[in-house]
């Protein structure tokens, strides 16, 4: 999903820039509160965990198979602000080393790929972690949530800058459709392996797990073959305090809103272009060419008629639109009565590791 | 071999460790009351099994670990938050993995990372950079990136990078382990030209009798044992103990100890 | 994906554009390729002069044309939506071999063809001139956040390395007869990734351990400092004023 140069106009790809240092800039004061000193050399190797986890394929079906974007894995893993880093980093260093992903494009790039990704990821795992049981399972089902909404999320970003910086005029619908469509279903390899790989990791090292950090016993000296309490000596190690996850919340459901609201603005003020197109029976023949010899395309060539793939399109907007925000505002309802029950009944928010 | 120099000091000791116990955040206990001390100028091994505590121990050496109880002074300076700086360029720990220990692009870039941190600049330390790598022989290797060497060559770059800062004592963590024996006997005799103090943790007993006349053991957290490296390797009974083994057919007393 | 190790796509030579400071080169190709997105793409002409341009530069470099190409390939996936722009673009269509095609989504497709293969080839002439080493100097001294440079210098240190443990990792799962074939699989993969990231942030914690161990506190000491001559800067400079200059009578023939 690299952005080369000249995809999205000059005006757009600066817009983004500017976005993306800002969102690397917020990351960056994010992460320092995080990991203080720790922060180049844990962000570094897990940026290039992040690289090399790019290159493990996994199989899909006979014959291909796909990689790995990492972003909700890194947000999961080491929090979004370390994570927007890492994926940033990795991108930047993926456009300058290999060309990939052009360099005007590279605002695009770390907006849609770095940004979104996790923080949408983010955003929905911790909703799902406060919404269900404090279950070690529970933490492996919401990641498995926030990675499966995390791809195609980061395709409708995709889709929004193109609605407003693409440089050929592609009707929104199909771009749309076809590009949540292929997500989603990247997105569901992506959620079974983000899922399975937080699992792995919270089985072994739950402490590694963001926000799930172990407590403290008092310490013991042998004296003689007995274990005895030793005095305590300055203050124990402090775990990490949860941070409020309100403001993460609140500038997902925000980006949704803007998100669902101006796609399907869009969508729906131009609905002569996409008919005009849609009732032209040779590019829909060619478009079904197209699809037959393009897999994941399928989607959106089978319907045949116009007016349906229009429909299609538009309640795939709305739907997509209206879930994420539903969803997110009944996360945020439901966290908000249980937070105050939580309060009374449980002295952390780390779920259960046991 | 000499009896060990520790009692009479004009100068402070290298070492001086009183108490020491830590548990880890996770609850896990590894230290539960360590005490000992190592006189300037003496080469010291630690031994003891895996899961020992050794590589938690040296992690107390420079307050990379704190907030146990217990204390450590280096050459008579209390290990603590005021005196960090200069307690990190007096203690010089070489990791057991030098992949950890060299963390810059280049060779250069690593040795002259601890004096740079210290404000060291310019042709000063270049001259400090070029010393350190002759000690060890690693001259040539100067602008390499250090994940081209070979595991001996990264393993006395990470000496190097360490020496560069003239440490008051030098800690080894598992210093001989996955190194040919070639690479192995140049470490020693690099090892052995030093004039530092010298903590090495191991369980590596034919190279500790090697070079070091005197012995730790640390067993369950604890200092079990502590005296001339031939006598407690000689001792069966503490060996078996705590569960400290010689390689096959090594004998400790046909071989003449190190200096 | 970049599947190459890194030092796989610098090619050692010693070539004038080897030589420049690394950041003026940066600069350089950004400027470029800004300069080629801004151009109008009804320009045909601009783009083939930008690409002798960057022949001649690549001459100069020593690398050799297929070296290039094959580094070009990164842009396939995005070949592929080009070519779909025409088929599902909209407005005036024209006929070609029997199909009925968009004239915008060919402009469309030429566009990103023409810009995107330009900015891969320049970026390529880069990183094939320019050590990695070289690169992160030239980052940090363009004033990017240290922190990030520091973050970015320790993924290029530790790539290697992580990559080299997942690959021992996949030969023994390969050497216990696990060959990963099809979605059954994926927690098998699943677990090595997740083995690997504890792989990786306990190696970032050791790593940590050692920097503090040797007086690291937050900031990384200026060990090297690139520093270019007005001469270099010029020197550097000349491919993106030479693509500025075809830019200009591109929007004014």
């Amino acid at each position: 999903m690299h952005v080369p140069d000249g995809f999205i106009n000059a005006p757009v790809s600066a817009v983004a820039g500017v976005v993306a240092a800002g969102a690397v800039a917020v990351s960056l004061r994010g992460a320092r509160r995080e990991l203080d000193e720790r922060t180049a050399p844990l962000a570094g190797l897990v940026a290039a965990f992040i690289f090399a986890v790019q290159m493990l394929n996994f199989p899909v079906a006979a014959g291909t198979s796909g990689h790995l974007l990492g972003g909700a894995l890194a947000a999961i893993l080491v929090g979004p602000y370390t994570g927007v880093l890492c994926v940033s980093v990795v991108l930047l260093m993926q456009g300058i080393l290999f060309a990939d992903g052009g360099l005007t494009a590279l605002g695009v790039n770390i907006t849609i790929m770095a940004v979104v990704t996790t923080v949408v990821a983010y955003a929905v795992f911790r909703g799902l972690v406060k919404v269900l049981p404090r279950k070690r399972r529970s933490v492996t089902v919401s990641a498995f949530v926030a990675a499966l909404v995390s791809v195609p999320a980061a395709a409708a970003a995709f889709t929004f800058v193109y609605a407003i910086g693409g440089t050929t005029d592609v009707p929104l619908g199909s771009v749309l459709t076809a590009m949540v469509g292929v997500h989603t279903l990247i997105g569901i390899g992506e959620a079974a392996i983000t899922a399975a790989t937080v699992g792995a990791v919270i089985a072994v090292r739950p402490d590694l797990v963001h926000g799930a950090r172990g407590l403290t016993a008092p310490l013991k000296l042998r004296v003689n073959g007995e274990l005895v309490d030793a005095p305590a000596a300055g203050p124990a190690p402090v775990p990490v305090a949860a941070r409020s996850p309100r403001k993460l919340i609140l500038a997902g459901l925000g980006t949704s809103l803007l998100l669902a609201g101006v796609v399907s603005f869009y969508a729906s003020a131009n609905p002569d272009g996409l008919e005009k197109v849609a009732a032209d029976q040779g590019i829909d023949a060619k478009v079904e060419d197209h699809a037959a010899a393009d897999s994941p395309l399928a989607d959106y060539g089978v319907q045949g008629l116009s007016d349906a793939r229009l429909s299609g399109g538009l309640a795939g907007v709305i739907g997509v639109g209206v879930t994420v925000v539903a969803g997110t505002g009944i996360f945020w309802a439901v966290r908000r009565r249980r937070a105050g029950e939580a309060q009374a009944t449980s002295p952390s928010s780390v779920p259960e590791n046991a | 071999m000499d009896p060990v120099t520790v009692s009479k000091e004009p100068a402070p000791p290298s070492l001086e460790v009183a108490g020491l116990a830590f548990a880890y955040p996770d609850g896990h206990q590894a230290l539960f009351g360590v005490d000992f001390t190592v006189g300037r100028g003496e080469r010291v091994a630690l031994l003891g099994p895996n899961g020992a505590g050794k590589t938690t121990l040296v992690l107390h050496l420079n307050g990379i670990l704190t907030g146990g109880a217990g204390t450590v002074a280096v050459a008579g300076l209390p290990v603590g938050k005021q005196h960090m700086a200069e307690i990190r360029r007096k203690v010089g720990i070489v990791f057991q993995d030098p992949d950890d220990q060299l963390f810059m692009p280049t060779v250069r870039e690593d040795v002259a990372f601890g004096p740079a941190a210290a404000g060291m600049k310019g042709p000063e330390l270049e001259a400090r950079v070029d010393r350190a790598l002759a000690q060890v022989g690693m001259a040539e290797f100067k602008d390499r990136p250090p994940h081209h060497l070979s595991f001996g060559q990264r393993r006395r770059v990470a000496v190097a990078t360490v020496l560069a800062m003239e440490p008051e004592i030098l800690v080894l963590d598992e210093p001989s382990s996955n190194l040919d024996p070639a690479s192995r006997r140049e470490l020693a005799d690099i090892l052995r030209s030093l004039d530092v103090t010298v903590l090495m943790v191991t369980h590596d007993l034919p190279y500790a009798l090697e070079l070091c006349p005197r012995s730790l053991v640390l067993s369950e957290g604890v200092i079990a044992a502590d005296g001339p490296t031939g006598e407690l390797l000689a001792d069966d009974d503490l060996m078996r103990a705590h569960r400290l083994e010689l390689p096959f057919g090594f004998d400790p007393r046909s071989v003449a100890a190190g200096s | 994906m970049g599947a190459g190790h890194a030092h796989k796509l610098y090619r050692h030579a010693h070539s004038p554009v080897h030589a420049l400071p690394p950041h003026t080169k940066l600069a350089a190709v950004f400027a470029f390729v800004v300069v080629v997105v801004s151009t109008p793409r009804e320009a045909m002409w601009a783009f083939a002069l930008y690409a002798v341009l960057l022949a001649t530069v690549a001459g100069v470099a020593r690398v050799p044309a297929g070296f290039l190409l094959r580094r070009l390939l990164i842009e396939v996936p995005f070949v592929a939506f080009a070519l779909l722009m025409p088929f599902v673009a909209q407005g005036e269509r024209v006929e070609v071999l029997g199909m009925s095609l968009s004239v915008g989504g060919l402009w469309g497709a030429w566009n990103v063809l023409a810009k995107g293969t330009l900015g891969v080839a320049a970026s390529v002439l880069l990183a094939a001139t320019t050590e990695l080493r070289e690169l992160l100097l030239g980052l940090q001294r363009l004033k990017l956040p240290p922190l990030l440079v520091q973050i970015a210098t320790f993924m290029i240190r530790y790539g290697d390395v992580i990559t080299d443990e997942m690959r021992r990792m996949r030969i023994a799962r390969e050497s216990r007869g696990f060959e990963a074939s099809g979605v059954r699989h994926w927690g098998v993969l699943a677990k090595s990734a997740g083995a690997l990231f504890i792989r990786s942030y306990e190696r970032g914690e050791r790593v940590h351990l050692a920097m503090i161990s040797r007086g690291y506190a937050g900031t990384m000491p200026v060990i090297d400092e690139v520093t270019a001559s007005r001469a270099q800067w010029s020197y550097a400079f000349a491919l993106p004023f030479a693509a500025l200059v075809v830019c200009l009578l591109g929007w004014t023939l």
